[in-house]
């Protein structure tokens, strides 16, 4: 069985995801690769700063 | 501010939901029906790659809709189309969650359901000529 950490977990997510929102959310493929790209920093960046956040909201 | 058009497919004859029903059934089907080898071969890598990556951490494939949330995410993994009815014969994925990963993974293969879904929408569109 597959026991990934949660910061695995969740950039395996965000990778698959933005793969399909870049090919279906764009027509050309430039503008899939960036919109890909977008979406994968969005998904790991917020979900680090959500991290963060509880982390001194914890305290 | 001068954009440059974006040319978009013509729709062609035939039955013009096909690609929407194959992408369903089989992830990035639709697609290759097309002739988009490259779309298809990705969305069908990510597509698949998030159903086993869930199965492997321990994923449950809902069977029953016991409440609202269940419902909710039997609809998700019926979105895989064969994938959701090889699981059901098969006996894959567990009976219920008892870990943090598990849930993890029964998260994973209802959000492939719901990317497939996204997919073959797509494909649908590439059919009918809505976009490139």
């Amino acid at each position: 069985m597959l026991h990934p950490s949660h910061f695995a977990a969740f950039v395996l997510f965000a990778l698959f995801a933005s793969v399909v929102f870049g090919i279906t959310q764009r027509d050309t493929p430039p503008r899939m690769v960036r919109y890909g790209v977008y979406c994968f920093v969005l998904f790991v960046g917020s979900a680090i700063l959500l991290s963060w956040l509880m982390y001194f909201i914890a305290r | 501010m001068a954009t440059t058009p974006i040319k978009k497919s013509q729709p062609k004859g035939g039955f013009v939901y096909l690609p929407l029903i194959a992408g369903w059934l089989v992830p990035g089907a639709g697609h290759f029906l097309l002739r988009k080898w490259g779309r298809g071969a990705l969305l069908s890598v990510s597509i698949l790659g998030m159903f086993l990556c869930g199965l492997a951490m321990g994923g449950q494939i809902h069977t029953g809709a016991h409440d609202i949330l269940d419902m909710l995410s039997m609809a998700g993994d019926l979105g895989t189309g064969i994938l959701y009815f090889l699981s059901r014969l098969m006996g894959w994925g567990a009976d219920l969650t008892q870990t943090t990963v598990q849930d993890w993974g029964s998260r994973f293969i209802v959000v492939a359901g719901l990317l497939n879904v996204i997919a073959a929408v797509d494909a649908h569109n590439l059919r009918t000529g809505r976009k490139a």
